[in-house]
């Protein structure tokens, strides 16, 4: 809502500087979002941003002034030559190319802008500013020119020059004449009352404790009325909840032309473009007192009726019924649709837009005069429907209280008398079959002490409330007890107390609250174990060297169908994606079922730019057409991990020593992952899983139960998402599964007081025996003396049997309570060599 | 004998003065070594005129034995002391010969990171922890009555225009637009205890992803219900997790603003420091920011998750994570978040 500060000061004397009103406007829940200062120097402390920063109308250099002549230019057909004066003995000849100044024009009221002032460059395509220098077009000097609205900075229009009222004041600084500052308020929900002039006039009246002033309307003043409504016009309203009130007044005779200027210039700098006087005046009103207008042509309803009186009906549309509308558009109508109708059918779109054949023409003589009260949802769907936003359907899609709409039709018929010559029928037809009850709220001046946390003088709280119109009554035994009745002109009090205290305090200072801490009993404490979980599952694998991303939850099923490699593999019967109704790209249409994925789109965007990618995800998967109406949001982890194992180094030899990760590496994680959390009896088998090279993949199994996957990623899909030839190695594990393996608590190793003894041991066996087994038949023979098994080599080659591989282990042997003995070394590792080579028929090298 | 004793006394004489003569010319600790082998070693003159002493008449042996004995402690102390002389002339040399270029590049680590949203989140709940609040999460996929209408909106509110909604194919399930319907959900769970919880997590809109505004973001809520909470409680909340956040020396400031599930709604706008170079565009010249939404529950709300507002009252809170990192880091592409490049995410 754009507020002419000039304009607002018609309700109210504006006490305090722009920049202070600004503040305190903006503190108290109307936020200025800008400002513009229109001819006048920027006032002290009022921010103007810089793409909204105009001329400053140089008081001693442009001024209102009238045309005494105009000559052709001798030497251009398109220019011409006015003469202008700007006050006594004050003459000048100058040369224009405005389309709208003509050769032997005289009288007009023009602004004038003297060598030296400096405006808006109408020629510059950025608006620029420049200072105005004598010059000479064609041949013929000019030294100050006629503005246009573009070259003052008040709008773009550059078609024509202005031309001012006849009655303005010649001589006068255009600056004191009509220089101006608007404020842009940002209307929320609850403050749909400031969508009009008179609104942030009581609000300012609020805040500085000056006394409003509403125009006082006297539409049946002078001649010519006399003649009543009563007879001429009917009104009916279907349904009151649709359409509260209805309001029609008759204005005849009127006669279309222009506004005058102060009121073009009003909706001007309030963001209206001016058109006509009805049009205006609807306007006008609908900007100061937030009630929208609409004017129809009487004679058109008339000979729609066939010369009787005209009804007018408030109604839901009927199904198949279609109306042109003012933008000559045929619209469809529904039973969702509030439309006015007469006998013969629709003829406006309820608060919407109006219907092309009623509309208000060169050749209208009388005026019906529309003032109502819609329902604000149902303005809200027919807007929405025909997507035709307006500033009236602005204002009623967000409720207007039906007692506004007689002081706006009074105010509108009054100024169609004044300003169109309308002669206005004597009273209103006015349908309003329920009207609203006033709103009582029982006021306990302690409730909001205690909601507050501090007191606000019952005087100070009373006189805040009756600024703001409310009607309040202290009960007699000083109680601090109020009965107050919320002014007609407010529909967003909604449970009375809460309302009453944010219109006091908002008032009275939010910087007058005091600052507490809660005084109120700690409730009782407990962790979040989920979160403590993935921040732990976070930490480790940070510590591990991975780099946490946040994906998107949105994706769409052909991305995450990469995942597969062939689509037969799909797991039987998927689950169903949350799919969205309204998405707003076609690439993120679901609700992800995959991290996995996700990740692999992180890394495939990030290959272009680094060859180290080693990230995960902790996050959520949405698994939609269970039984409950919501989707299952289960947490997984994914990681993908993808380069060198090491960082190249320059101390390295220049080669990448370490080679490219492998299998191993992601194990490793893995395992760091197994014992941070302290699982206990885990198990890593061969795993099969679409995404996975199916020689290269694995399970972790805790306690019989999968917790998740890892290995290389299948080539085929490395493939797909563009990952190149290297080797990816990816793990997906489900979160939940593993908290639930996660055991609550661990207890400590204690910590070796004798030292260990380390003996190395090489294993051949058959290529078939897996690692794990060795390892098992090692530490059953070992017993109690063997404290760690740790394989450091394993060889492949021509210097042991084809078919066999030879491990090679550290074992270190350790007693709680003694130094253990050589011997006690030598018949432990003894046992373990007769059980590797009886059990497993293999042979320790260097033995046999 | 006498003559005997006599050359061998003489014999230990100029062994001394031999041995300490080629001990001066040792120029470095292999030469030491090597002269210590000579005068020390298994077949080393010292050691043999040692063994010697067992050969010496008897008259003479004790003579002879203390001479050898001193000439032996004589030469292990100076052989000590240039060998000491010898290390430190070494050290000396090692230390100044070939100094490193240190100018060249460390090695790389290999460093793992949380994502920047990750790290803000935690700084978020630690502050809020220390002031006893505990962290309460809800689900994202969420039913159009937890997200508007037990919070104060019905079906065609105009409040809904402040959140552009992602409608799922499933009538009535939306993906939240905001944490606050985990206000119902807690306040549900709990009645009538008193709570005090945040609640983090990931919201979506229906809106162009620009470098301004995204599709997904993640909000933290707070919410405090009990017999004795106030808007100066409030006041003080904030402002004790500004200072925390944003430096001891925040101010906070209130505004009055609206949203359906708070009355008297406000936002919260912190003093931006001055000396960060980006303070005057960030605050558009007007030294305040906002940080977060603010009020006292609605009391429909309060009803709605079943605490009656006669005897209970509440304060709720709102604020973006991502907003606040942007802030604090000056970035300006709110894309960066859930783009993950690296090159992004490393920087923190």
């Amino acid at each position: 809502m754009k507020i002419p500060l000039s304009w607002l000061s018609d309700y109210i004397d504006i006490t305090i500087p722009p920049a202070q009103l600004i503040d305190r406007l903006t503190l108290a829940g109307m936020e200025v979002a800008s400002t513009r200062v229109l001819g006048l120097p920027i006032p002290e402390g009022v921010r103007v941003k810089s793409e909204e920063r105009g001329p400053v109308w140089d008081r001693d250099k442009v001024f209102i002034a009238e045309v005494l002549s105009t000559e052709k230019h001798p030497n251009a057909d398109k220019l011409k030559l006015p003469t202008v004066t700007w006050g006594a003995g004050k003459v000048k000849q100058l040369v224009t190319g405005a389309p709208n100044i003509h050769v032997g024009d005289k009288g007009q009221k023009v602004v004038l802008a003297l060598s030296g002032s400096v405006l808006i460059d109408g020629h510059s395509a950025d608006r620029k500013m420049s200072e105005l220098k004598p010059t000479t077009i064609r041949g013929l000097p000019s030294d100050a020119m006629v503005c246009s609205l573009l070259e003052l900075g008040i709008s773009e229009e550059h078609e024509g020059i202005i031309l001012l009222e006849s009655d303005a004041p010649v001589g006068t600084p255009l600056a004191d004449f009509m220089g101006d500052i608007v404020i842009e308020i940002d209307v929320l929900p609850n403050t749909a009352r400031c969508l009009a002039m008179i609104g942030v006039a009581r609000e300012v009246a609020a805040i500085t404790g000056q006394k409003l002033r509403l125009p006082s309307p006297a539409p049946n003043a002078g001649e010519g009325a006399g003649e009543s409504i009563a007879g001429q016009v009917n009104v009916e309203i279907d349904d009151p909840k649709l359409s509260a009130r209805y309001i029609a007044a008759l204005i005849k005779n009127i006669q279309l032309g222009p506004a005058p200027g102060w009121m073009q210039r009003r909706l001007l700098y309030a963001g209206m473009r001016p058109i006509n006087n009805i049009v205006d005046i609807t306007n006008f009103v609908m900007l100061e007192w937030g009630q929208p207008l609409h004017a129809f042509d009487f004679d058109v309803l008339v000979e729609r009726a066939g010369g009787k009186t005209p009804t007018i009906i408030v109604r839901p549309a009927r199904a198949g019924e279609t109306l042109l509308t003012l933008d000559k558009q045929e619209r469809k109508l529904a039973p969702e649709h509030l439309v006015i109708a007469d006998t013969k059918g629709p003829i406006a779109l309820a608060g919407v837009m109006g219907g092309l054949e009623t509309e208000v023409t060169d050749k209208t003589k009388n005026i019906l005069l529309e003032s109502a009260s819609f329902d604000f949802v149902s303005i809200r769907r027919t807007f929405r429907h025909f997507d035709l936003p307006s500033e009236a359907s602005a204002r009623f899609s967000r409720g207007i209280h039906p007692e506004t709409a007689k002081p706006a039709a009074e105010r509108a018929a009054d100024l169609m008398r004044q300003y169109a010559s309308g002669n206005v029928c004597q009273g209103l037809v006015d349908c309003y079959p329920a009207p609203r009850a006033p709103q009582v709220v029982d006021f306990k001046l302690d409730a909001m002490d205690r909601l507050l946390g501090f007191k606000i003088d019952a005087e100070e709280a009373i006189r805040i409330l009756r600024a703001l119109e409310y009607e309040v009554n202290p009960s007699a035994d000083a109680s601090r007890s109020l009965t107050v009745t919320v002014p007609t002109h407010r529909l967003d009090v909604q449970e009375g107390v809460a309302d009453l205290v944010e219109d006091i305090v908002r008032i009275y200072g939010y910087d007058r609250v005091p600052t507490t801490l809660l005084s109120e009993p700690l409730p009782k404490q407990q962790a979040n174990e989920p979160i403590v979980f993935e921040e732990k599952l976070r930490d480790i694998l940070v510590d591990c060297g991975l780099q946490e991303v946040v994906c998107y939850g949105l994706t769409m099923p052909e991305k995450e169908a990469r995942l597969t490699t062939n689509a037969a593999s799909t797991i039987p019967g998927p689950p169903e994606y949350v799919r969205l109704q309204n998405p707003i790209s076609s690439e993120r249409v679901v609700m992800r079922q995959s991290v996995l994925a996700s990740v692999l789109e992180i890394a495939e965007s990030n290959i272009r730019n680094t060859e180290d990618v080693r990230i995960f995800e902790i996050g959520f998967v949405y698994l939609g057409g269970g039984e409950e109406k919501l989707p299952k949001e289960l947490r997984r982890l994914a990681i993908v991990m993808m380069g060198d194992r090491m960082p190249e180094f320059w101390g390295d030899g220049g080669s990448k020593a370490a080679g490219p990760l492998d299998f191993f590496e992601i194990k490793g994680v893995i395992e760091a992952l197994a014992s941070d959390l302290h699982l206990s009896n885990i198990k890593f088998h061969p795993a099969e899983a679409g995404f996975l090279h199916p020689a290269k993949a694995a399970g972790l199994v805790v306690g019989g139960l999968v917790m998740g996957v890892f290995g290389v990623l299948h080539p085929k899909v490395a493939q797909a998402y563009n990952l190149g030839e290297g080797t990816i190695l990816v793990a997906e594990f489900d979160v939940d599964a593993l908290q639930a393996a996660t055991p609550a608590r661990f207890s400590y190793t204690p910590v070796p007081r004798f030292p260990a003894a380390l003996r190395d041991i090489a294993v051949v066996v058959d290529e078939s025996i897996p690692a794990e087994r060795i390892e098992a038949e090692i530490r059953a023979a070992g017993a109690d003396l063997l404290r760690n098994v740790h394989l450091f080599d394993l060889y492949r080659g021509n210097q042991i049997p084809a078919g066999t591989k030879s491990l090679a282990y550290a074992l270190s042997y350790q007693a709680d309570d003694r130094t253990l003995a050589d011997k006690e070394i030598d018949k432990a590792h003894k046992k373990i060599e007769d059980r590797l080579k009886n059990v497993l028929k293999a042979t320790i090298r260097g033995k046999e | 004998m006498v003559g005997l004793a006599r050359k061998t006394m003489s014999d230990l004489a100029s062994l001394e003065q031999r041995a300490l003569a080629e001990l001066a010319v040792c120029a470095d600790e292999p030469a030491l070594r090597a002269w210590n082998t000579k005068y020390f070693g298994d077949k080393g003159e010292v050691v043999a005129a040692l063994k010697a002493i067992g050969a010496i008449p008897k008259e003479e042996r004790k003579t002879y034995g203390q001479e050898a004995n001193r000439v032996k402690e004589a030469l292990t102390k100076a052989f000590e002391g240039t060998l000491a002389g010898a290390k430190e002339r070494a050290l000396n040399a090692s230390l100044t010969a070939n100094p490193l270029d240190v100018t060249l590049p460390g090695r790389p680590v290999q460093r793992g990171r949380l994502h920047i949203a990750t790290q803000i989140m935690r700084q978020i709940y630690s502050i809020f922890a220390d002031m006893g609040f505990q962290v309460y999460r809800t689900r994202e996929v969420e039913s159009d009555e937890m997200n508007f209408e037990l919070l104060n909106m019905p079906p065609h509110h105009p409040a809904r225009d402040m959140w552009d909604t992602f409608h799922t194919t499933t009538p009535g399930v939306i993906l939240r637009t905001h944490t606050s319907p985990g206000q119902i959900h807690v306040m549900r769970e709990f009645h009538p205890n008193p709570i005090r919880v945040i609640l983090p997590g990931m919201c979506y809109r229906y809106e162009a992803i620009t470098t301004r505004s995204e599709i997904q973001f993640q909000q933290v809520e707070g919410l405090v219900i009990g017999q004795h909470v106030t808007m100066a409680d409030l006041k003080g909340t904030i402002t004790a997790f500004a200072r925390r956040l944003f430096g001891q020396e925040r101010q906070v400031r209130f505004r009055s603003s609206y949203f359906p599930f708070t009355e008297p709604s406000i936002e919260v706008d912190i003093d931006w420091p001055r000396d960060d170079p980006n303070a005057d565009r960030l605050t558009k010249g007007t030294g305040w920011l906002e940080i977060m939404g603010a009020g006292m529950v609605h009391p429909v709300v309060l009803r709605n998750g079943g605490y009656d507002p006669a005897e209970y009252s509440g304060f709720a809170f709102g604020m973006g994570p991502q907003r606040i990192t942007m802030l604090k880091h000056a970035i300006d592409d709110i894309r960066q978040f859930w783009g993950n490049d690296l090159r992004f995410l490393r920087q923190f």
